[in-house]
């Protein structure tokens, strides 16, 4: 299929008088590893809940997979492939790793796969993957930041997406944690995961992406490869002020 | 244990309960172990749309006297209705009701569902109060029948035996719950209702199951009531006292598993037939009342909670 | 049904009238839940309780219910201080608030309510006062004093309230803090104890408000619970926290109750407020988690 694997256009979000995103337009190839990346109130989260479902946007179209957006619930976007991890994760507090990403497992990864899959294997798998097998009889409460962040991501992974978005999954964390999302968020990728994202931490973002896009108060303002994005005079004026 | 198991070993519990009633051969003893057990059905079926969703319903009353004011209904225009039937009609009922005044406030935050099952119970009250048929305030007597078709003996026995069976139901129904794909969804909904929403749950459809799973248990819960009273109005189907004792009892007894409800209903059921005799009714109620917010207080995981520590 | 006009005017005028009683009723709600975010509904257990005080005032000491009252402002707000200092420690703190804090108010609901009946019996009380009686007669218009003198005391007293709140700066403390907590405590006040206040402003208003419904009503305890529909769905529908919304919406609540009454019968009474709060929140958009 030519058509990209996620499409946006127009896309537009008010709240009240503030208009948090105008008129952005945004296309993500099947594979690819997409950058975003913008100064604080952006719109850069704003635009992850529209494309997820959790906001409903005023105006604009998305498409993913060939299946228009709106009016969709999150649920059901889920379920057709599109995952996100939370910026400041969201656990389920009163269900050990395990059951946390069994959840997805269950609801949303079950209605594609065709194949039966062992909901106990797979959650070992998952956590293996993030290193987290040790502490599958665990609570959340139980679990470091860069822990929990890992534990979104592998919750995110469960429901076996086609895309994958990582709202600041590094933010906070240190160099060598920094690191290990990196990693992990490039195996990923390896395995056919298409992947935004959206990151503060500039050497990790230029590092990952193979295309960056800048969004600025709502707006987007640049597109293209990271070298030159990042050196064109708007994006500067942007995080350095004009 | 696997559910057939547990299915088996209640029944044997029940059984037994049973026998070791005929045995002590007091009527008193099916009078007062009926209440507690329409309790124990009560708290479980709470519990599912309480402790395992998080959204706490008070109009337990309205969906408990639904159910007792079909069987009303029912026995004035259909006499000859076996028992059984009048309890499915009454968990219908009240499941419809359930699924209507979930779909109208489900979509929003777990508190206005709460408030709205309490303004609920209120207008089913008064629409039971205005209706001519059954009675409006001055109420309906019911003339128990002197035995059943199925069931040899005593009618209170009868009632008694049906409301066992009721109660396996409820908590093999409950347990059943627990660990399956529907457990995790509930609970996923308990913990996170915006995350279980990005994790693939369709939290609306869930809720909406909960609730009718729930209210048509408690509507099942009504039916043979006016059997068991003979006379049922509407200040006592609607009483009050149901809608904190079956949030009591979930509470007190631990909300997490089948167990609490069951402890919970078990225990305080009990104490607030003795109270009664003992004391007052009135007395009694504060006493549910104190020990309510006493646990809610001190001891949020309730007693099955407390031990598990 | 007769559809004379003296017969519409003069239940618009009732309805009017009983819609200003209304939002009293309503006002600590739209502190307590509207800015504070705390589901009491013991609330109208409160009102009830400030109903029974102003009786016990009336028949032992032949006190203008209303005069007392204000006398008693002080003992309810410590009350709400003191129910708010359990709740805080009990729930908010421990981030557990929804499905138990909504339980501990249920509850004291549930206590205060038997805890009436235990003292005074399920006997209608009322009070006495020069008031009760008389009505005033403009044209056709008929305005019942028991009506008309609790209209005016509340918007008395929501005026004073909105004066407090928009005025000294314990009030902006309170309209901010319902904003963002986080921005006050930049500013080096204390959350908490603002939250404090307006917890126990909240039940403060119960007292009065208390007042005017045994004015208005012979009382019982259990006709808490009629209020508990009628207050939330005012407070939804007036826009949570807004004082003049929930004015308005108490006010248009009023009036199609008292249609409602005068041309179907009293009895309908509640549903009213049922069929009111469903559409109020019917009217939300769906989808949203949290307030908008």
């Amino acid at each position: 299929m030519s058509d990209a694997l996620l499409m946006v256009s127009g896309l537009g979000k008010r709240f009240g008088g503030f208009a948090a995103l105008s008129d952005v337009e945004l296309h993500v190839e099947e594979g690819e590893r997409l950058g975003l990346i913008g100064p604080n109130g952006s719109g850069k989260s704003t635009l992850v809940n529209c494309l997820c479902g959790t906001l409903r946007n005023d105006v604009g179209e998305m498409v993913f997979g060939g299946v228009a957006l709106n009016g969709l619930s999150a649920h059901r976007r889920t379920r057709l492939g599109m995952a996100r991890s939370f910026q400041l994760p969201r656990p389920f507090p009163t269900l050990t790793l395990a059951e946390n990403v069994r959840v997805p497992i269950l609801y949303a990864a079950d209605v594609k796969a065709g194949v039966v899959i062992d909901p106990r294997r797979r959650c070992e798998e998952l956590l293996d993957m993030v290193g987290l097998l040790a502490k599958a009889d665990r609570r959340p409460a139980d679990l470091t930041q860069v822990e929990m962040r890992k534990l979104e991501l592998a919750r995110a992974m469960a429901s076996k997406p086609r895309l994958l978005i990582a709202d600041e999954a590094m933010a906070g964390l240190s160099h060598q944690e920094v690191d290990d999302i990196l990693t992990l968020l490039m195996t990923l990728n390896g395995q056919g995961v298409t992947i935004i994202m959206i990151e503060h931490i500039m050497r990790a973002v230029l590092a990952f992406s193979q295309r960056l896009v800048v969004l600025v108060a709502g707006r987007k303002i640049a597109d293209g490869n990271p070298q030159d994005v990042v050196r064109q005079p708007d994006v500067v004026a942007a995080y350095l002020g004009s | 244990m696997r559910n057939a198991q547990f299915i088996l070993f209640a029944l044997v519990a029940a059984a037994v309960t049973f026998i070791a009633a005929r045995l002590i051969d007091n009527a008193y003893v099916f009078f007062a172990g009926y209440v507690v057990l329409q309790y124990i059905v009560l708290a479980t079926a709470w519990n599912i749309l309480g402790g395992y969703t998080g959204y706490v319903n008070f109009g337990t009353a309205a969906f408990f006297a639904l159910g007792a004011y079909t069987t009303v209904v029912l026995h004035k225009a259909m006499p000859l209705w076996p028992l059984p039937a009048m309890m499915l009609a009454g968990g219908v009922i009240s499941g419809l009701i359930g699924l209507g005044m979930g779909y109208l406030t489900l979509r929003l935050r777990g508190t206005f569902f709460s408030i709205a099952t309490l303004a609920m119970a209120v207008v089913a009250q008064t629409l039971i109060t205005n209706w001519n048929f059954v009675g409006g305030t001055r109420g309906a007597y019911i003339i128990r029948p002197m035995d059943s078709t199925i069931f040899t003996g005593d009618y209170i026995q009868y009632l008694f035996l049906i409301m066992l069976l009721l109660s396996v139901t409820s908590v093999a129904v409950a347990r059943a719950i627990e660990h399956s794909p529907l457990g995790y969804g509930f609970s996923a909904i308990r913990d996170d209702e915006l995350a279980a929403e990005a994790s693939g749950v369709p939290t609306l459809r869930l809720k909406l199951i909960a609730t009718v799973l729930s209210g048509g248990l408690m509507g099942m819960a009504g039916a043979p009531l006016p059997y068991y009273v003979t006379y049922l109005d509407p200040a006592s189907g609607f009483s009050l006292s149901y809608a904190v004792n079956t949030i009591a009892m979930p509470l007190i007894g631990g909300t997490a598993t089948w167990l609490g409800p069951v402890i919970g209903a078990i225990l305080l059921g009990t104490l607030q037939q003795v109270a009664t005799v003992t004391i007052s009714s009135a007395l009694s109620l504060l006493l549910v009342g104190l020990l309510l917010v006493g646990f809610v207080i001190a001891a949020p995981k309730g007693i099955v909670g407390w031990f598990k520590q | 049904m007769d559809l004379s006009f003296d017969l519409l005017g003069n239940a618009i005028i009732s309805g009017l009238l009983l819609g200003g009683f209304y939002a009293a009723v309503t006002i600590g709600v739209s502190i307590s839940f509207g800015m504070l975010d705390i589901v009491n509904i013991a609330h109208p257990a409160f009102i009830i309780l400030g109903s029974y005080t102003a009786y016990i005032a009336n028949s032992l000491l032949g006190a203008d219910p209303i005069l007392s009252s204000i006398v008693l402002l002080p003992a309810f707000y410590l009350l709400g201080i003191a129910i708010y200092h359990v709740y805080d420690i009990s729930f908010e703190r421990r981030g557990d608030a929804s499905i138990r804090g909504l339980a501990f108010f249920f509850g004291i609901l549930f206590i205060t309510e038997v805890t009436l009946v235990l003292v005074f019996g399920v006997d209608y009380r009322l009070v006495d006062a020069p008031y009760i009686g008389p009505s005033l007669h403009i044209g056709v218009i008929h305005l019942p004093m028991r009506l008309l003198v609790p209209f005016l005391v509340s918007l008395a007293l929501i005026g004073a309230l909105q004066l407090f709140m928009s005025y000294t700066f314990i009030g902006r403390a309170v309209q901010a803090v319902a904003q963002d907590p986080m921005a006050l405590q930049l500013m080096a006040a204390d959350p908490s104890r603002i939250k404090r206040i307006a917890f126990g402003l909240s039940i403060a208003t119960a007292s009065t408000a208390g007042a005017i419904l045994i004015i208005i009503q012979p009382v019982e305890p259990s006709i808490a619970r009629d209020y508990i529909g009628r207050i939330f769905a005012i407070c939804v529908m007036g826009g949570l926290g807004s004082f003049s919304g929930t004015v308005v919406a108490a006010m248009i609540l009023g009036i199609i109750e008292s249609l409602t009454s005068t041309f179907y019968g009293p009895s309908w009474s509640p549903a009213v407020a049922f069929g009111f709060l469903l559409i109020t929140l019917a009217m939300r958009p769906a989808g949203l988690f949290g307030r908008s």
